[in-house]
């Protein structure tokens, strides 16, 4: 009895039958492509699509932030590529690891904070405020090592320190599994507390749903949308450091359209771009159908071309189905009678 | 009891372009009931909000339990001990009925959100109320009444001791329109002050104490409920006498026009059969969910049907979608105007031109500014719309205002049936009359109107014949100056009984 009323309970979260529906989706997408290409089963396939999809996850948890208050941020790829270039720059120039980071850190919540701002308190419209500080920072990216990528960072803090950085954040791993994907898991498992059990989580939701029920029941709309922002330049900042560590140096192209990338991760989760509903666990399972339509289409020998493609697809049919779902085909949805 | 607990007095504030509040005077006492009466754009809500927090003043001073308060948020009026129940419903619809209710003071344990703890104080205060809601139930998938039952049990968790309600039986069925004034009795004898907006002044006798009213910004007058009369109040509200509230035309009735056979769609429209003839006006009435906009909506194409005839003058005409329907001449002014019945954004000229644009634009589709100036030009001054210019946005208008370009809109083309949808919901005095003459003129023109209202007055005093429905049926057609409410009331309360169910159940 108890354990029947508890999976009804879990069966009625917010946005979680969006999130297992992408979580079917991704097992027969990857057994699909496995009985087609048996190396996907591989462990050592397995490993690397965790470690892949571990980019995807971030900045789709970052972007679901966004979303789900009814908002988008653009700048995301952008703060990718400044956390990517600001602290191999530093790193290359001999400067220490965990400074470089550190300011690295702080340029990228400094977007964020612009865009909370620009959104929150002067009301511009998010779309063309997070398109101004995109540029804004793909243009500091260039700027930062007067428009060359950087040098390979052991150049500077010398192979040791480089290797630890490098292993740290992409090549090492412990208990079998990839650095960088326990570091997402983390960082996942520390939003997804964050959005479903606290405050500012309930906030976010609330202002997604109606921005001025919130404001009249004394929700600080401007405090929460500015969290949210901060929130997704961090994911974008530790993005730019796995892919800074990947390399081993900065590149100036680092992290374009990944803005988009965690739009589609989080609507193939089912997080709805108008705001109000989806849930995290959707977005993990998003990021997961990506990486595994991009691993299994190259494993399968498809050009880069149909790739693309596929995933377009994929997205709007991932939205046209909850549309379908949502209403009912051709026609309004007649509310249930009790 | 009896002190005074709010005083405002030379309250002003400015919208660009208007004057909303002009030295207005307010006092409330407490264990009060406080009517705030006056047309629509009087300032009631603006006080009110600025009352609550929502808005700030820009002169005035403001007193609450004695003590002056400048400028206050909307969080610390609630923490003084006001709270609103706005007009419009200000719910977030994706959120529970406990999450909306504790939305903004949730309560935590250590920094987690304790729902456990905020689903029992919501049950508990609901089940004081006795309003019967889940609070884990999803606010969106409850009928608007329900949540506006939601809204008076979150304004009331708070432990507020000045209520302010504007408009909150709109959207309420006489049932709960019962249970609300039993709330309210129950306040006042608690002590709390409360401020009822309400454009239904036949409501008042039932919980009022004292009236103040309010006209065009200006504070006119207060006084005690019982030494006035209805007459006096709006007399008051409108700066004159209003003679004959429902202003009838006799008209001959002609041949018909329109007839419905057999229409069917959903569970709300069922088997739904009527005509309409030249020089008359079908009232529809019912209460609340009785399928009345259901069957509107599925006349004009919007929502499908499942079966049914269509026939205009003696033609069977197809409709599937509001296309086809303006163009066989048919048309509606549906019931929520700010969602269905306007642009809000647009400019009243593009609002009015926007169903018309095959009238005018060219072989080449170039809209020709000179004929949108002239059919604007006709409908404003026609309708009496109240504006400075067409260019005005229509969401700046009055309700009352705006309910005429949704009319508006139509006018302009030679319409065969005319459908409104409660065209006087939330408009004032003096508006509504304006509608009714115009719902006369139309009659009298031989275009045949479909009145839809849940003010049963109303549809006495301007239908000519009335069908009533219930529950997606019609259950009887009464002629207007025959019948009485209480015929009207008991079919529209005939539902159907299990037995009629069981042995006919195939409409499932």
């Amino acid at each position: 009895m108890n354990g029947k009323s508890k999976f009804k309970k879990i069966m009625s979260t917010r946005g979680m039958g969006a999130a297992l529906t992408a979580f079917a989706g991704l097992v027969v997408i990857y057994v699909a492509f496995g009985l087609i290409q048996p190396q996907v089963f591989s462990m050592r396939n397995i490993l690397n699509l965790l470690r892949s999809m571990s980019k995807y996850l971030l900045i789709g948890v970052g972007q679901s932030y966004l979303l789900i208050t009814g908002n988008i941020d653009l700048s995301i790829g952008s703060v990718v590529a400044m956390s990517a270039m600001i602290s191999a720059t530093m790193m290359a120039a001999g400067i220490n690891v965990l400074l470089a980071i550190t300011v690295a850190l702080i340029c990228c919540l400094a977007i964020g904070l612009v865009n909370g701002i620009l959104v929150g308190k002067f009301q511009l419209p998010p779309f063309i405020a997070t398109m101004g500080t995109m540029f804004v920072g793909r243009g500091i990216a260039y700027m930062v090592n007067g428009n060359r990528n950087t040098n390979a960072i052991a150049s500077g803090i010398g192979k040791e320190a480089a290797d630890s950085f490098q292993n740290f954040f992409y090549y090492g791993s412990t208990a079998g599994v990839y650095n960088t994907f326990w570091i997402a898991l983390i960082l996942f498992l520390v939003f997804f507390f964050l959005i479903s059990k606290t405050r500012t989580g309930r906030h976010i939701y609330a202002i997604g749903s109606n921005v001025d029920a919130a404001k009249l029941s004394g929700v600080s709309v401007v405090k929460t949308i500015t969290k949210a922002y901060m929130i997704s330049a961090f994911c974008a900042f530790v993005v730019g450091l796995i892919l800074c560590a990947q390399a081993g140096m900065g590149n100036m192209e680092a992290g374009n359209m990944y803005e988009m990338y965690g739009v589609a991760a989080g609507v193939i989760g089912g997080v709805s771009p108008l705001g109000g509903t989806g849930m995290l666990l959707g977005t993990f399972a998003g990021a997961a159908v990506w990486q595994t339509l991009e691993n299994g289409l190259s494993m399968a020998g498809a050009p880069v071309g149909i790739q693309r493609i596929v995933i377009g697809i994929i997205v709007m049919g991932a939205v046209l189905m909850d549309i379908i779902f949502r209403r009912g085909i051709g026609g309004r949805k007649v509310r249930k009678e009790k | 009891m009896n002190e005074v607990i709010v005083s405002m007095q030379k309250i002003c504030k400015s919208f660009p372009g208007v004057k909303a509040l002009d030295n207005v005077h307010f006092e409330l006492r407490s264990g009060e009931v406080m009517a705030l009466l006056g047309e629509n754009g009087a300032g009631k809500s603006t006080l009110m909000k600025i009352l609550s927090g929502v808005y700030t003043r820009d002169a005035g001073t403001m007193e609450i339990f004695g003590k002056p308060y400048g400028d206050l948020t909307p969080k610390q009026a609630q923490a003084v001990g006001v709270a609103i129940i706005h007009q419009e419903l200000n719910m977030c619809r994706h959120l529970t009925v406990a999450e909306n209710m504790f939305l903004g003071r949730e309560k935590l344990k250590g920094f987690i959100l304790s729902n456990a703890e905020m689903e029992r104080e919501a049950a508990r205060i609901l089940g004081e109320l006795k309003i019967d809601i889940d609070p884990r139930q999803v606010v969106g998938d409850l009928p608007v009444s329900k949540q506006q039952m939601v809204e008076i049990a979150k304004a009331l968790s708070t432990n507020a001791r000045i209520l302010i309600m504007d408009e909150p039986t709109s959207a309420l069925t006489s049932r709960e329109i019962d249970d609300l004034f039993r709330i309210i009795h129950q306040l006042k004898a608690n002590g709390c002050g409360i401020v009822y907006i309400s454009h239904r002044l036949e409501e008042l006798a039932h919980i009022v104490d004292r009236v103040t009213i309010m006209r065009d910004g200006q504070y006119i007058t207060s006084m005690n409920f019982k030494d006035t009369t209805m007459d006096e109040i709006i007399a008051n509200m409108v700066g004159r006498e209003i003679k004959e509230k429902f202003p009838r035309a006799v008209c001959q009735k002609g041949k018909k026009i329109f007839e419905v056979k057999n229409l069917s769609a959903g569970r709300m429209v069922r088997d739904i059969n009527f005509e309409l003839y030249e020089g008359e006006i079908v009232g529809f009435a019912g209460l609340m969910g009785a399928g009345r906009t259901e069957t509107t909506r599925a006349i004009f194409g919007i929502d499908p049907k499942t079966s049914g005839e269509i026939i205009l003058d003696g033609k069977p005409v197809r409709i599937t979608c509001p296309q086809d329907a303006i163009r066989a001449g048919i048309v509606l002014a549906p019931e929520d105007r700010k969602k269905d019945g306007l642009c809000t954004k647009l400019s009243i000229r593009h609002n009015i031109a926007l169903p018309n644009l095959d009238l005018l634009c060219n072989q080449f589709g170039v809209v020709s500014t000179a004929k949108e100036e002239k059919m604007c030009g006709q409908a404003v001054s026609e309708l009496k719309i109240k504006t400075p210019n067409v260019d005005v946005d229509a969401g700046n208008l009055s309700g009352g205002n705006q309910q005429k370009v949704v009319v508006g809109k139509w006018l302009a083309r030679n319409s065969r049936v005319v459908m409104f949808d409660e065209p006087t919901r939330g408009i004032d005095v003096a508006a509504k009359v304006e509608i009714y003459n115009l719902m006369n003129q139309l009659k009298k023109q031989g275009i045949a109107v479909m009145f839809v209202s849940s003010e049963m007055p109303e549809v006495m005093g301007i239908a000519d014949r009335i069908i009533v429905m219930c529950d997606g049926r019609i259950t009887g057609e009464v002629m207007a100056e025959k019948t009485t409410q209480s015929e009207i009331l008991t079919l529209a309360t005939r539902f159907e009984n299990k037995f009629e169910k069981a042995e006919g159940g195939t409409d499932k």
